[in-house]
């Protein structure tokens, strides 16, 4: 199945950064906003409280030097009550700014974390949805980067970002305009060395841009390389290559830790850079609005000066934030587009309106619904014209006429299939990789919906038929197996929910599985991290079939699912199979002609053609290609 | 955590320089930091205030260079933080990488892969910010804090008391909220890891989801789990919104109380103003740095883990060293195995090869079949020295494995890995691993040999087709057979094919077997296999079970003497496939 390789996901994320996507932020806006409106509204009182007692905070030392200590000094009164009345006054207000802060930073932390939950749910029962071709053709890495990179920069940005934007912007109009009422000459200066810081950290900023990219591209070789390297480690070792790898290992990473040297050095520059400019204007406005206070130029007095000389630090830092926050929104909407793509991503449609259900024959004969487990299965077809409904039992008849398939429309990969499984039999499908045989159990299944042709289950078209209810009806075991973090005992389970401890033991038995978990120190109760690596492939796959056979579907698909079991031990589980499968539809594709050699009929497909069918000693007979795979003239793989 | 902290700032090196030189200018940064308010302070008393021009001018021009020297020691340091942090990390990748290469197979099989990546990339990125932090910001904001307390205890006398009440009061607190905060996020990124597995499971996974129609169930699944992150999450962060509060009470104090003192202290006469807004400026310098330091602080908690990991994976000695002016020369193919016992886990354990004595010839072929852990491939493993034997010996050309120079002894014995693995590059750059210097023509007698040429000649670039990472555009055949050609590049004495041939047909099977005996006589050959018909040509054949030898013979003896031998073969040939027997 075509799969995307690592290069060309790389550059998938290089050309999200290049164009974002305005709607891509209405639209994370949106999500933000409509679950916590009220508190957002709160946030933005308290945001605009917190910048007022800031500025009213850098304003009152001027008003203390100007209104009260020069007059007292001049008049020598010693009356500190108007005095303490204002410093009053201004505890009052930094009262309300720190519970301003207070409520503001703690309803973002929950505005941030429930948004980010909404999110990686909303993501994530999306995905449950999409057909498997989403999964077969992005790759699994960048699946998972929408939840670890793309949701982190998120948090980043909702958290960080949205809020020190709009205080700073509230910050730089309003302490804007408490300088324009302070000083014109002296705001048309501060605005003149603004330009100029603000060109310099652009100057910088664009260069550390530049080469963080670079130091990513880097990341993401080294890291490639460490990867393959890791896993063939073993071979490193019995080639003796170990100074090679070396070698090349220190080539690569000389690489990243110069680009990574470049970008942090003008990062690293940034921020003294723009302090030392705020220092440098500080240091000026002093020598000008002395002058101009001396002189008496313009109104200018002391305490002007130093306000004013305050109000320059509280414009200079809002500026150097809005200019860090910038790079980091970019990220942050880059990986928001992706998320929604993934959103967008058309989930699998399903317009079956018949179902499963368990029966039982009444009195008459006939078939009816019943409500508990009866080892009867069958199919409610509702009627066309009324609101009534059909039963048919489940018998396992799998029947294909003329059907088509390719994954893409150019590239037809199964021409012409028709076959025929009568309930109870084994169906085998032996062919070369690529001949199509797993193609095969996809569209039983429907994990791809055929193109042309026609698949009736127990008479019923397969479109017809709810995929859930479908699915639940047969069994698959795939050579890959999956097994998932929690116990044996719960991966057992998987295949029916509701199964008892004696049902899981049972089945455990049943695949052979059950004297290996034995020898566990925890028995069923052993817990599997990381999809069972503790395990061998050979003891998954007897997992697998456990699974499977605890689920107890009226039809099975065996997908080389005993490739990595020996010979022995697969003739112990075939024997349980055997006895599971007794009277049940089974399709079967493996590697070992010796498990199918008993089975009804034998399709060999090439390139996507049956070329020969029928059963083992009939094909044998033929002296054909099954003939040639049999006495290993072909390569099987 | 000091021996961590000590096993990694081994990896400094030659970046020492720049980790010292950078605190060295950021304490000139300081220094500037601190002279630049009391320039300020002097230019408005002893300048504005009494008129005096040219003290202005003499007081102004140096504070201009006061700021250029600050813009250029914080470029300075920025530049010397970011070589010696890059660096840093570089060296601490190199000597993760250097440490696994001389890994033995014991020491890889306690980390898995995805561990190792891990912590050569991201625990590295965390330490490498922290490094960071530390030579910029943990020396900064002391010193920071330190003189700017100083400074104000100058100007501010009696009244820079308030400094000694607020900063232990401030300082508390911002420990008090990193250290809990901290925990906090440890378990919710324990629960971030988790949530992340459960995604990786399910698109790993997700055919068994739909055909067990497990969907609702798995969206239940992780719905639950991302919101006990959630509220881990929203826990670590409302409290850490605490600290903005905390600190603007704590300045805001601290400002109306120089606020109410100082105006008293101008008026009596105490104090100037220009004294007053020098003394604003240190106390925002102060309040300042303590934050940095609890931010510092935070990140070297959260980064706590990954140095550990590091340092574990730092720390590994490799189980097997090559011995010191070890033998160079490997005799002859000849192997024996005395009284040898294996465990994976080391002495005292249940051990996986119990009791082997084992003579082989130079020269001779032996096949070795048993079922699945019956330690067939722990068997030939101890020939090159992959494993070390538990108890016994393992011979090669009659001196014990543990005696040879390794490399000597790994280049006679070649193995052919059960798991094995391409490299990305060109086919020859793959089969140049087996000998560096190897010809065209060696190559290609390698290739007939493996039965590889056929196939690689039919590609469009022939011995030049491009391999992807995994050699996963060749099918698991073509693998196994450029993979026994690479192996044959070594001219090896001994040649071990550890079920090396599962993936291809009987007839290339047995052809590679034929070119092997015909061509490589002198070369002992070990063949693992599944199939009977691998090795039922071979010298003598080993049969394993469950840790030990359970037979050894021809396959004719074998047949007759030995149960699992003739339980393996029926199950292999029933259904009597005169076909079979007739092809062979």
């Amino acid at each position: 199945m075509p799969r995307m390789n690592s290069t060309a996901l790389r550059d998938e994320n290089k050309v999200g950064i290049k164009h974002v996507n305005k709607n891509a932020l209405s639209r994370l806006l949106k999500i933000i906003f409509s679950d916590h409106r009220g508190a957002l509204i709160v946030v933005m009182v308290c945001i605009l409280i917190t910048v007022f007692t800031n500025v009213a905070n850098s304003m009152f030392l001027s008003t203390l030097i100007d209104d009260y200590i020069t007059p007292m000094l001049a008049s020598g009164s010693r009356d500190f009550s108007g005095l303490d009345r204002a410093i009053a006054t201004m505890i009052g207000i930094y009262a309300a700014g720190i519970l301003a802060s207070f409520t503001y930073q703690r309803l973002m932390a929950y505005v941030t974390q429930g948004t980010m939950k909404k999110i990686r749910d909303q993501m994530f029962s999306h995905m449950q949805t999409l057909p498997i071709r989403y999964f077969d053709t992005h790759s699994h890495g960048g699946i998972m980067s929408h939840y670890t990179n793309d949701t982190d920069t998120l948090r980043q940005m909702i958290s960080m970002s949205i809020p020190q934007i709009f205080s700073a912007t509230v910050t730089i109009i309003s302490v804007f305009c408490a300088m324009l009422y302070t000083s014109i000459p002296l705001t048309i200066f501060v605005l003149f060395t603004l330009a100029i810081m603000v060109f310099t950290s652009g100057q910088i900023g664009r260069r550390s841009g530049k080469y963080f990219i670079r130091q990513q591209n880097e990341i993401g070789e080294v890291n490639g390389y460490i990867e393959e390297m890791i896993e063939g480690q073993r071979v490193v070792q019995v080639f003796c290559h170990e100074e090679q790898a070396k070698a090349d290992f220190d080539k690569k990473n000389d690489s990243l830790c110069e680009a990574m040297t470049k970008a942090n050095t003008y990062a690293n520059i940034l921020m003294p850079a723009v302090m030392s400019l705020g220092n440098l204007q500080y240091a000026l406005i002093a020598l000008l609005g002395g002058a101009l206070a001396i002189n008496g130029i313009g109104g200018t007095t002391l305490g002007t000066v130093a306000t004013f000389m305050t109000l320059s630090k509280s414009f200079n830092m809002p500026i150097s934030q809005v200019s860090q926050q910038l790079n980091s929104i970019v990220m942050a909407l880059a990986g928001a587009e992706r998320i929604f793509d993934l959103m967008d991503e058309e989930p699998e449609t399903d317009e079956g309106n018949v179902t499963l259900v368990n029966a039982k024959f009444d009195k008459d004969d006939q078939l009816i619904e019943s409500e508990e487990e009866t080892g009867i299965w069958a199919w409610k077809v509702p009627h066309k014209e009324d609101d009534g409904f059909d039963y048919v039992q489940l018998k396992g008849e799998v029947r294909f006429y003329d059907v088509d398939f390719g994954y893409t429309p150019d590239k037809i990969v199964l021409h012409d299939i028709s076959l025929y499984a009568e309930p109870g039999q084994k169906i085998a499908f032996v062919g070369a990789t690529g001949a199509g045989k797993t193609t095969i159990t996809n569209l039983i299944n429907r994990f791809y919906d055929i193109a042309d042709g026609k698949i009736r289950y127990d008479g019923i078209n397969i479109n017809k038929i709810k995929k859930g209810d479908l699915r639940r009806s047969l069994g698959i075991v795939l050579q890959d197996v999956s097994l998932f973090t929690g116990t044996i005992r719960e991966n057992i389970r998987y295949g029916k929910l509701t199964a008892t401890d004696e049902e899981v033991y049972a089945a455990a038995q049943l695949a052979g599985a059950d004297s290996f978990i034995h020898l566990l120190p925890d028995g069923y109760d052993t817990v599997l991290t990381g999809g069972g690596t503790s395990l061998s492939q050979g003891q998954r796959q007897l997992l697998s079939i456990a699974r499977a056979a605890v689920a107890d579907p009226p039809v099975m698909i065996l997908d080389e699912a005993t490739s990595s079991i020996d010979t022995r031990t697969e003739a112990i589980v075939q024997q349980g199979m055997d006895s599971l499968m007794y009277g049940r539809t089974v399709f079967v594709i493996a590697h070992r002609l010796s498990t199918i050699r008993n089975s009804d009929v034998i399709m060999v497909l090439d390139h996507g053609h049956i070329i020969e069918r029928g059963n083992h000693e009939k094909l044998l007979a033929e002296k054909g290609t099954y003939y040639q795979l049999y006495t290993g003239a072909f390569e099987l793989e | 955590m000091t021996n961590t902290v000590k096993q990694l700032s081994k990896s400094v090196r030659e970046y020492k320089r720049d980790a010292i030189l950078t605190p060295v200018f950021v304490i000139g940064e300081v220094a500037m930091d601190v002279v630049i308010p009391m320039l300020i302070s002097n230019l408005i008393d002893y300048g504005i205030t009494p008129g005096n021009m040219d003290y202005i001018y003499t007081v102004g021009f140096q504070l201009v260079v006061a700021c250029l020297v600050a813009l250029a020691l914080g470029v300075l340091s920025g530049r010397h933080a970011a070589k010696a942090s890059a660096g840093f990390a570089k060296n601490l990748r190199k000597d993760m990488y250097y440490n696994i290469q001389d890994f033995a197979f014991s020491n890889i099989d306690k980390f898995s892969t995805p561990s190792i990546i891990t912590r050569m990339t991201t625990d590295v990125t965390n330490v490498q910010m922290a490094f960071q932090m530390v030579i910029r910001v943990a020396v900064r904001s002391p010193i920071m804090l330190i003189s700017a307390l100083f400074m104000a205890f100058r100007l501010g006398g009696k009244m820079a008391m308030v400094y000694l009440i607020v900063i232990p009061l401030l300082g508390f607190g911002l420990y008090f909220i990193s250290t809990s905060v901290a925990k906090i996020f440890k378990r919710a990124f324990k629960r971030y890891d988790a949530l992340n597995a459960v995604v990786q499971e399910n698109v790993s996974g997700i055919r068994v989801v739909k055909s067990y129609v497990r969907e609702d169930y798995e969206i239940k699944k992780f719905t639950d789990m991302s919101e006990g992150m959630r509220q881990d999450f929203t826990k670590a962060e409302t409290r850490l919104a605490l600290n903005m509060p905390m600190m603007q009470l704590c300045i805001y104090s601290t400002m109306t109380a120089i606020f109410w003192f100082g105006s008293r202290f101008i008026l009596s006469g105490g104090m100037t103003t220009g004294n007053l807004m020098s003394l604003v400026t240190y106390t925002m310098q102060m309040l300042n740095s303590m934050m940095m330091l609890s931010m510092v602080f935070t990140m070297i908690v959260m980064s706590r883990a990954s140095m550990e990991r590091i340092a574990e994976l730092l720390r590994e000695t490799p189980d097997i060293q090559s011995a010191p002016d070890g033998v160079s020369e490997v005799k002859d193919g000849s192997i024996e195995f005395k009284n040898v016992s294996f465990s994976y886990k080391g002495e005292g354990t249940n051990p996986s090869l119990m009791d082997v004595n084992l003579s082989i010839r130079s020269g001779e072929t032996i096949g070795i079949i048993g079922s699945t852990g019956s330690a067939k491939s722990t068997l030939v493993q101890l020939i090159p020295r992959l494993y070390d034997a538990t108890e016994g010996e393992v011979l090669v050309g009659g001196v014990n494995v543990k005696n040879y120079d390794l490399e000597a002894l790994r280049n006679s014995v070649a193995m052919v890995l059960q798991k094995n693995v391409l490299f990305s590059g060109t086919i020859k750059s793959n089969l140049r691993w087996g000998d560096e210097n190897a010809t065209d023509e060696e190559m290609i007698t390698a290739c007939k040999h493996a039965q590889a040429d056929d196939f690689i000649q039919s590609f469009p670039d022939k011995y030049d087709s491009r391999i992807e990472q995994g050699g996963t555009n060749v099918s698991g055949g073509q693998k196994q057979r450029l993979c026994i050609a690479r192996a044959l590049l070594k001219k090896p004495k001994i040649l071990i094919l550890d079920d090396s041939t599962s993936a291809v047909d009987t007839k290339t099977d047995a052809m590679i077997r034929d070119a092997l005996a015909n061509d490589l006589a002198d070369t002992t050959k070990i063949i693992v296999a599944q199939r009977v018909t691998s090795i039922q040509d071979a010298d003598r054949i080993i049969v394993m079970d469950e840790g030990r030898i359970n037979g050894i013979g021809t396959h004719e003896e074998l047949l007759r003497t030995n149960e699992i031998y003739r339980e393996v073969y029926t199950s292999q040939q029933k259904g009597g496939d005169e076909e079979n027997a007739q092809n062979e």
